[in-house]
């Protein structure tokens, strides 16, 4: 069934905020192809950081769409004028969501913390010089600092403390960002991860991953005592096994 | 912004610790009614200050909601339900300025979006 999602000529613009992109695509792609789990989970709340035109958070509701009424969307950009033109795109197609100019999830982390049941990220994920990052114009769309992670490694830890139990997080990397280490990484805080779309263009190698909440994972550092450690659990194995797809994705165009 | 974000809001300044809630000065406010869904709202009432959305809501001009913390038997009563939807997602604050309630600190809202950012010395 065809789902509808934002029409490019209804996402607003500006000369400082990123308009969609090959990663803003993949990321749609990634919630189209999940739509039919997305409906049956039934997220209350749903969160974006970093909504630059709002192309992708106007999608989400798109494709929740009527079905999920009980949906609330909150969008944030460190760029003032992002959040301006992500109210312009959500109005053009009659949707909805809460917007906030804040860095991250500042302001809005500790009041709304565990109730994110779906969080969706484009982050700035280009390797760059350290200085670059921290600006709010539209370097801020891509300035990843070192391998890209400058603020990938910043948001982590604010989707694992927003994110409810049931909590989904989608989130695009470049393949410069070391998305195993990043599973690898989440997996420690009790995350299971799979690849949903992985595309390659001339230029880059795009990943979209999912993670969830799996409570056959032992959180580090948390281990409740009796037993120690486990043996390897079900989310360690299946990460590894979507270790040889990652590790065949130059060849792959 | 809705109640229902302001309700979730607190100042991000470093250093403060009693940040919430924003008091709010409101220049422009509007409405726009959306589906009423009581399960959203029972799912909400426990996540929600109470004191901090009637406060919220009769500055903005609305003092239909009670004052003391209602308790859980009144999630039964759609007359209550249907105020706490209204109160808590059809009022908007289009402009107009958030406020830190231990600095005094000004956030502002334009265009319905508040601005957190903060100054280097603030963070
Ligand atoms: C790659 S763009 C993605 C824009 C849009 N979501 C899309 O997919 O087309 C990254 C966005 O993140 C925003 N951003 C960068 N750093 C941020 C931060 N610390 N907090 C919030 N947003 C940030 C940028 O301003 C930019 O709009």
């Amino acid at each position: 069934m065809p789902s509808k999602i934002a029409q490019i000529r209804l996402v607003s613009s500006h000369p400082q905020v990123y308009p969609p992109c090959d990663d803003s695509y993949a990321l749609v792609d990634a919630l189209l192809a999940d739509r039919t789990k997305l409906l049956e989970h039934h997220p209350t709340i749903c969160m974006e950081v970093g909504c630059g035109s709002g192309y992708v958070i106007t999608s989400l509701a798109l494709i929740l769409g009527s079905e999920s009424q009980n949906a609330y969307y909150f969008a944030t950009d460190v760029n003032p004028d992002a959040t301006k033109v992500t109210r312009e795109t959500l109005e053009a197609h009659g949707v909805n969501a809460e917007l906030l100019t804040t860095n991250i999830a500042s302001g809005i982390e500790k009041r709304l913390s565990g109730m994110v049941d779906l969080m969706v990220i484009n982050p700035p994920y280009v390797p760059t010089p350290e200085e670059e990052v921290g600006d709010s114009g539209i370097s801020a769309a891509w300035a990843g600092g070192e391998n890209g992670r400058s603020v990938i490694d910043k948001i982590l830890p604010v989707a694992d403390n927003l994110l409810s139990e049931k909590g989904w997080l989608y989130m695009l990397f470049l393949a410069e960002n070391d998305p195993l280490q990043i599973c690898l990484q989440m997996n420690k805080r009790g995350f299971g991860s799979k690849i949903v779309v992985q595309r390659s263009t001339e230029e880059e190698t795009l990943h979209v991953i999912k993670f969830w909440r799996d409570p056959d994972i032992q959180i580090e550092g948390n281990e409740g005592g009796s037993s120690g450690k486990t043996g390897p659990h079900r989310g360690w194995e299946f990460l590894m096994s979507q270790i040889s797809r990652l590790s065949f994705r130059e060849t792959r165009q | 912004m809705r109640l229902l974000t302001h309700n979730m809001l607190s100042s991000n300044i470093k250093g403060v610790t009693n940040g919430f809630p924003l008091r709010i000065e409101p220049q422009t406010i509007t409405q726009k009614p959306v589906d009423f869904n009581p399960d959203f709202l029972k799912n909400m009432f426990s996540k929600i200050d109470w004191k901090a959305l009637s406060d919220a809501s009769k500055i903005m001009g609305y003092a239909d909601l009670p004052e003391d913390v209602p308790d859980q038997t009144v999630l039964e009563s759609d007359e209550f339900l249907k105020k706490f939807h209204h109160a808590l997602l059809e009022i908007h604050l289009e402009e107009g300025v958030l406020v830190c309630p231990e600095t005094g600190r000004k956030f502002p809202v334009n265009k319905g979006i508040p601005n957190m950012l903060l100054h280097e010395d603030e963070v």
